[in-house]
C-alpha cells in the first residue's frame, strides 16, 4: 500500500507539483494521467527519491520513504524509466541488476534462480544470453519489467511503459503488468497517455492538471467533463461489450 | 509483496549461464598469461643479448652478477613501471567512461594530463628545476631534468588541481556527468593555454626540456615511485571492484541506478577523485602517455562485454599488456634509440581506435 500526502516539488522557482495526495492499495494498478508537463513523471520519481519532494510525506505500508536507506527503498519501490539506456550487456545480466539491493558480495545462486524464474514468467528465458541491443521494443520492456520485479517491491513505478510500443505489444505489456500486480500484490503506479489502455487495464485513475491532483477514483471518474478539463479536448466515454472506451472528438 | 517462488534452475539455463561465465574467466586467464609473456619479452628486449634462460635464472636469484644487474636494475623497473602505469591508466579510463557516461573519457578528457604538463612546464621554466646540456647527439640525449623530484611534485599538483577545479565547478550546479566533461574541456584548455604562455617566455632549451618531459618515459620512475603507483592502483582496483555492480547499474542510466539503491551522488565524484589521484601520480612519474586509458576499455568491451565484474580486471590487464608492448616496440624499432613512449602509444592507438570505430560504426 502506498500513500502520498500533500507532495510539493519545484525546479528552481518553477512549481511542478503542489499538494498532491494519493492512496493506493496492494495489488491495485493506478493510472497517472494528464497532459505533457503536468508533473506525472516528476511525481513518480519523487516516490523513490530520485527527486526529493520539498513538501509532504510518502508512506509505503505505513513507513515514510524518507526514513528508508537506499537499499531498503530499492527493496520496497522499483522503477522502470521511460527511456532505457542500453549497454552492451545480456538480458540475464540486466535482470540480475534487480537483485543489487539484496547483494552482499556478489550474486548468489538464489539470485540467479529468481532472475531466471522471472524471465520465464515474462516469457523471456530463451533470450537470457542475448544482448539488450538486439531486442525489440516489446521484448526490452518485458526485460525491464522483469528487472524491476526481481527487486520484490511492494510498489512498482512505470513511466510510460508503452510509449514506444506497437498496439499489440502495448496491450500485451499492460496485460502482463496487471496480471503480475494482482498475482504478487504489488501496487503499480503507471504513467500513461492512452486513455483506452488505461481504462482497460487499470483499476484506478489519477488525473493531474498543472501539478495538482484533479480527480481520483475508479473508472466512474473518467468522464467527458474530466477529459475536457484535463486535456482540453472533447471526449466521449462509451461502453461496448461491458468495456468502457474513450472516443476523442474535436480539439 | 508475495515472494518470487524459488524455482530450481532448469538444466539448460544453468548450463548456458555457467558456460557464459566460464568463457569470461578464460579470457581473463588468457590476458593474465599474455601480460606475463609481454613482461618476459620486455625483460629480454634490449642490446645486451640476454637469453630467456639467463633472465629466468636472474629472476630466481641464480643469475650471473651482470645478468642480475641488467634484469633487476635496468629492465625490471621498466617492466614494473609499464605494468603499474598501464593498469592504472586503463582502469581509470574504464571507470571514467562509465561515470561520465562518455566513451571518450580518459585522463586527457578530465584535463589531468594537461594539468600535469602545465605543472612540469612551470617547474622547469619558472622554478628552475631546469636543464643542463650534456654531450651527445639528439635533443633527448642533450637534455636532462636536474630536479626530477620537483618536476614530479609540480606535475602532480597540476594534475590534482585540475581535478579539484573540475569537481568544484561541477558542484556549483550539481555534479552531472555532462557538466564534469564540459568542465574538463574548459580546464584542460586553460592549462594548455597556460603551458603555451609559459613556454613563450622561455628559452629554446627549456622549451625543449618541457617537450621532452611530456614525451613520457617509463625509465624515469624508480622502485619507490613504482611502489607508490602500484599501491594506489591496487587500492583503486579494490574500490572499483567492490562497486562493480554499481557501475553495471550506472550503465542503465542515473535514474535507474538510483532506483536500484546505488549511491550515485557519492559514487560518481568519489570514482572521479580516485581516478584523478591515480592518473595524476602516474603522469607525474612517467609523463604523458595517451590513448591507453581510452583504447583499453573499448578493446575489452568487445571481448568481455560491459559487465564490470569482468571489464575492470580485463581492462587493467589489457592496459599493462598495451603499455608493455608499446615499450618493447620503442626499444627495438630503431636500436639503440629508445623512442618516446607517449608518442608511440598515440601513433599505434589512433589507428587502432579508428579501426574499432569503422568496424562497428560507432563506439558504444
Amino acid at each position: 500500500m502506498i500513500e502520498l500526502r500533500h507532495i510539493g516539488f519545484s525546479y528552481g522557482k518553477t512549481r511542478i507539483l503542489s499538494d498532491v495526495s494519493l492512496e493506493a492499495r496492494a495489488g491495485e494498478c493506478v493510472a497517472i494521467l494528464g497532459n505533457n508537463g503536468a508533473g506525472k513523471s516528476t511525481l513518480i520519481t519523487c516516490i523513490n527519491r530520485i527527486r526529493q519532494p520539498e513538501k509532504g510525506e510518502i508512506l509505503v505500508d505505513g513507513r515514510p520513504v524518507r526514513r528508508m536507506g537506499r537499499r531498503e527503498l530499492a527493496q520496497n519501490v522499483a522503477y522502470v524509466a521511460q527511456k532505457n539506456e542500453l549497454s552492451q550487456t545480456t538480458v540475464l545480466d540486466c535482470v540480475l541488476l534487480g537483485r543489487r539491493p539484496y547483494m552482499k558480495w556478489g550474486i548468489s545462486s538464489e539470485d540467479l534462480e529468481k532472475c531466471l524464474a522471472m524471465l520465464r514468467r515474462v516469457g523471456m528465458e530463451r533470450f537470457q544470453l542475448r544482448n539488450l541491443s538486439e531486442m525489440s521494443g516489446g521484448e526490452l520492456q518485458k526485460v525491464m519489467l522483469a528487472r524491476a520485479l526481481v527487486q520484490e517491491p511492494k510498489v512498482l513505478l512505470l513511466d510510460e511503459p508503452t510509449s514506444s510500443l506497437d498496439p499489440k505489444n502495448q496491450y500485451e505489456m499492460m496485460a502482463l503488468v496487471r496480471e503480475l500486480a494482482h498475482e504478487r500484490h504489488i501496487t503499480v503506479l503507471v504513467v500513461i497517455h492512452d486513455l483506452n489502455l488505461a481504462m482497460r487495464y487499470c483499476d484506478r485513475f489519477f488525473f493531474l492538471k498543472d501539478g495538482k491532483g484533479y480527480c481520483y477514483g475508479d473508472s466512474q471518474v473518467v468522464t467527458s467533463q474530466v477529459i475536457q478539463d484535463v486535456y482540453g479536448i472533447c471526449g466521449h466515454v462509451a461502453e461496448i461489450d461491458g468495456k468502457k472506451i474513450v472516443v476523442i472528438g474535436s480539439v | 509483496m508475495k515472494k518470487i517462488p524459488k524455482v530450481p534452475l532448469s538444466e539448460k539455463s544453468g548450463r548456458l549461464y555457467h558456460r557464459y561465465i566460464r568463457r569470461k574467466w578464460l579470457i581473463l586467464l588468457a590476458l593474465a598469461a599474455l601480460a606475463m609473456a609481454a613482461g618476459l619479452a620486455s625483460l629480454r628486449a634490449g642490446s645486451s643479448g640476454l637469453t630467456l634462460k639467463e633472465i629466468l635464472a636472474a629472476l630466481a636469484g641464480k643469475g650471473t652478477k651482470q645478468s642480475s644487474a641488467i634484469v633487476w636494475n635496468v629492465r625490471m623497473p621498466r617492466v614494473a613501471s609499464a605494468l603499474a602505469v598501464g593498469a592504472a591508466l586503463a582502469m581509470c579510463g574504464c571507470i571514467m567512461q562509465n561515470v561520465l557516461r562518455n566513451p571518450l573519457a580518459s585522463a586527457s578528457t578530465l584535463g589531468v594530463s594537461q594539468g600535469a604538463s602545465f605543472g612540469a612546464a612551470v617547474s622547469i621554466i619558472c622554478i628552475g628545476a631546469g636543464t643542463q646540456i650534456n654531450a651527445g647527439s639528439g635533443a633527448a640525449a642533450s637534455l636532462t631534468i636536474t630536479h626530477p623530484g620537483l618536476v614530479t611534485l609540480c606535475a602532480f599538483c597540476g594534475g590534482i588541481t585540475t581535478t579539484i577545479l573540475i569537481l568544484c565547478l561541477s558542484r556549483l550546479k550539481g555534479a552531472t556527468p555532462s557538466s564534469m566533461v564540459l568542465a574538463g574541456v574548459a580546464v584542460s584548455s586553460l592549462f594548455s593555454g597556460g603551458t603555451t604562455l609559459v613556454q613563450y617566455f622561455a628559452d629554446d632549451v627549456m622549451v625543449a626540456t618541457v617537450v621532452y618531459w611530456t614525451f613520457g618515459n617509463l625509465g624515469r620512475a624508480g622502485w619507490g615511485e613504482i611502489g607508490l603507483i602500484a599501491i594506489l592502483t591496487l587500492a583503486a582496483f579494490v574500490f572499483f571492484f567492490l562497486h562493480r555492480w554499481n557501475y553495471n547499474a550506472l550503465e542503465s542510466g542515473m535514474h535507474t541506478a538510483k532506483s536500484l539503491g546505488v549511491p550515485v551522488s557519492f559514487l560518481v565524484p568519489a570514482s572521479m577523485a580516485i581516478c584523478a589521484l591515480v592518473t595524476s601520480v602516474s603522469v607525474a612519474f612517467v609523463g604523458c602517455i595517451s590513448f591507453i586509458g581510452l583504447i583499453a576499455p573499448h578493446i575489452m568491451r568487445r571481448l568481455v562485454g560491459n559487465d564490470f565484474r569482468f571489464l575492470i580486471p580485463a581492462t587493467t590487464l589489457c592496459g599493462s599488456i598495451l603499455l608493455l608492448s608499446s615499450d618493447i616496440a620503442c626499444r627495438v624499432l630503431i636500436p639503440p634509440v629508445v623512442l618516446p613512449i607517449g608518442a608511440l602509444t598515440s601513433f599505434l592507438g589512433a589507428p587502432l581506435f579508428l579501426y574499432l570505430i569503422m568496424r562497428r560504426g560507432s563506439i558504444k
